[in-house]
């Protein structure tokens, strides 16, 4: 039985790898069609000369490191909060936000910002993205924090206490240290998510602010491109990299 | 030495009242102030700072949480507007045209699609997942394996399948290459295509709770069952699989979910013929602007995450197991 595991397993392994090594792969193919013609990196060079592929691009690193200093910021400190006293509506509602479908959530916010644009004189654009990602991630942050506290010992800051420190201060001194590697792997978690959404950005998404996954949607939805097997690749292997860094912090 | 040792008491006797005194007044002082920082000072200033530290996520979570789930609960009640506005009249019109055949088809569709996504991933997981298990020291390599694909967005890992499954794809190419057929095989925009997605992108979901399972299987269990004759395939069906039951079920609940709030997958892989839920909210929020429609589509795809999800806590509840996510 262990054989035909064994065997099973380099299937099932080829199942869930193959398609985007295969798509890397093409992204070096010197033809423009699915055919193989050899080795070449114009298709990068392409891509790299393409001006609205690279404002796309930094839009979105724009939203995502504002998402990212958000999101970490406000759910860390929810996340130390809760740690110190249980908010079940807040937990709930932070459950809710996590299991939500995108689309659902993308649509409430579309909503949410027309119905409030009714009193301010503000459009869609850059900010309401931002301010979407830093919700949809808030859920992330504080599980991934929340659970780095929950290793903790709680009796350090209490002693911090009981020798003089306010609690911020035993927070800033003694907590958030032994939480930075969970507060690290939170933000670049949030970073590769908010890079990475589609669905919900696509929704709130002004004109001025195209983001590089609406670019490879549109792209993609028109048929398949060499560029886009390019795009695809640098960002398999940016934002894998990303996270294996991330990984590391965890378990540090 | 000894009228020495004689004085020295003497004379820590006539120093000692003065300095006890004075020790006195430091123990009584210091005293005074552990009780002040217990009894009076710590508890107050740690509740206010706690209020501090959870503020910014409550405004938050409030304004860009709540507050939109509301007025799509509003907007759900609501007319659609001329201009695709919504308008006063109170209705529950929304409500009922989600039992419209034209809707409640795919509506359907939809549960249905996730369903067999969910048991195909589970079919696929489980020999995976027990692999893994039985992997010994290379465990945890083979566990990044099947959590790596999530390092890749969404989206271009939807995109590596139409880069494979197109007219013009690699695989209709080489198939039409080696002469195994003349005209492109349609494996693209069908319910198909779009169950494929959706397992590819959903199957480590599945395996991750079955091997979380099957990791803590106690192996006497196996050894005892081969000792009173089982076959290892009857090991498996009558003592593995049943002990499962708590992974099955999380994984099952995991990949439903996501599966039956799917939009991108049937989006790109069903093309415009295979419509879910997720893509009727879409369509009715953008070119049929239809908004009080989509927002009671929604809510009734919300509720029936929450139901799930809490028929799954109960579940979990009775069997005792797992522990607290948040």
């Amino acid at each position: 039985m262990n054989r035909a595991l064994g065997l099973y397993a380099i299937a099932a392994y080829s199942f869930l790898h193959l398609p985007l090594l295969v798509l890397s792969v093409f992204s070096f193919n010197a033809s423009r069609f699915t055919r193989w013609e050899g080795w070449s990196l114009k298709w990068y060079s392409a891509m790299a000369a393409d001006a609205a592929l690279m404002e796309a691009a930094a839009n979105s690193v724009i939203i995502a490191l504002a998402a990212t200093v958000g999101a970490t910021l406000v759910g860390t400190l929810c996340a130390y909060g809760l740690w110190k006293r249980r908010v079940a509506w807040l937990t709930g509602s932070l459950y809710l936000s996590l299991v939500s479908p995108e689309i659902v959530t993308g649509v409430a916010l579309l909503a949410f910002y027309q119905w409030a644009f009714r009193f301010l004189d503000v459009q869609l654009g850059m900010h309401t993205v931002v301010l979407a990602h830093v919700s949809f991630s808030l859920a992330y942050v504080v599980v991934v924090v929340l659970s780095r506290l929950r290793t903790l010992d709680p009796v350090l800051e209490e002693a911090a206490m009981d020798l003089g420190a306010t609690p911020w201060w035993a927070f800033y001194r003694v907590t958030l240290p032994q939480l930075l590697p969970g507060v690290a792997a939170a933000a670049l978690l949030v970073f590769t998510i908010s890079f990475d959404d589609y669905v919900i950005t696509s929704l709130v998404a002004g004109v001025d602010s195209e983001t590089l996954p609406m670019l490879i949607y549109s792209t993609a939805r028109r048929g398949a491109s060499p560029v886009l097997n390019a795009i695809s690749t640098v960002l398999v292997v940016g934002l894998g990299g990303l996270i294996l860094f991330a990984e590391r912090l965890r378990e540090a | 030495m000894k009228s020495r040792s004689n004085r020295r008491p003497k004379n820590a006797a006539q120093t000692a009242p003065s300095r006890s005194r004075l020790g006195n007044g430091f123990a009584l002082l210091s005293r005074a102030r552990q009780q002040a920082v217990l009894s009076v000072a710590k508890p107050a200033p740690l509740a206010a700072s706690v209020t501090a530290f959870l503020s910014p996520a409550v405004v938050l979570q409030l304004l860009l949480f709540v507050a939109p789930m509301l007025i799509i609960a509003g907007y759900s009640v609501l007319s659609r507007g001329a201009y695709g506005g919504v308008e006063s009249p109170w209705t529950i019109e929304n409500y009922q045209r989600l039992l419209d055949p034209l809707y409640g088809v795919i509506l359907l569709r939809s549960v249905w699609l996730a369903a067999v996504s969910t048991l195909l991933c589970l079919v696929l997981g489980f020999p995976l997942a027990l692999f893994i298990a039985r992997s010994g020291r290379r465990k945890n390599f083979y566990l990044q394996l099947v959590i790596m694909p999530f390092w890749t967005s969404f989206l271009i890992r939807t995109y590596a399948w139409l880069f494979l499954l197109r007219d013009t794809g690699l695989l209709n190419t080489v198939l039409q290459a080696t002469g195994m057929i003349s005209e492109p095989l349609p494996l693209l925009y069908n319910d198909g295509a779009v169950v494929l997605g959706l397992v590819y992108g959903y199957l480590p979901f599945m395996v991750l709770p079955l091997y979380a399972t099957l990791e803590r299987l106690d192996p006497s269990l196996l050894e005892a069952a081969a000792d009173l004759g089982a076959t290892p395939w009857v090991a498996l069906w009558r003592i593995v699989l049943p002990l499962c039951r708590p992974g099955i079920l999380a994984g099952a609940i995991l990949v439903f979910i996501p599966c039956l709030g799917a939009y991108l997958t049937p989006d790109l892989m069903g093309g415009g013929k295979t419509i879910m839920i997720g893509n009727l909210v879409q369509n009715q929020f953008t070119t049929a602007r239809d908004w009080p429609f989509g927002s009671a589509i929604s809510l009734a795809l919300m509720a029936l995450v929450m139901l799930l999800l809490m028929g799954a806590a109960r579940r979990k509840g009775l069997e005792g197991e797992g522990e607290p996510l948040l």
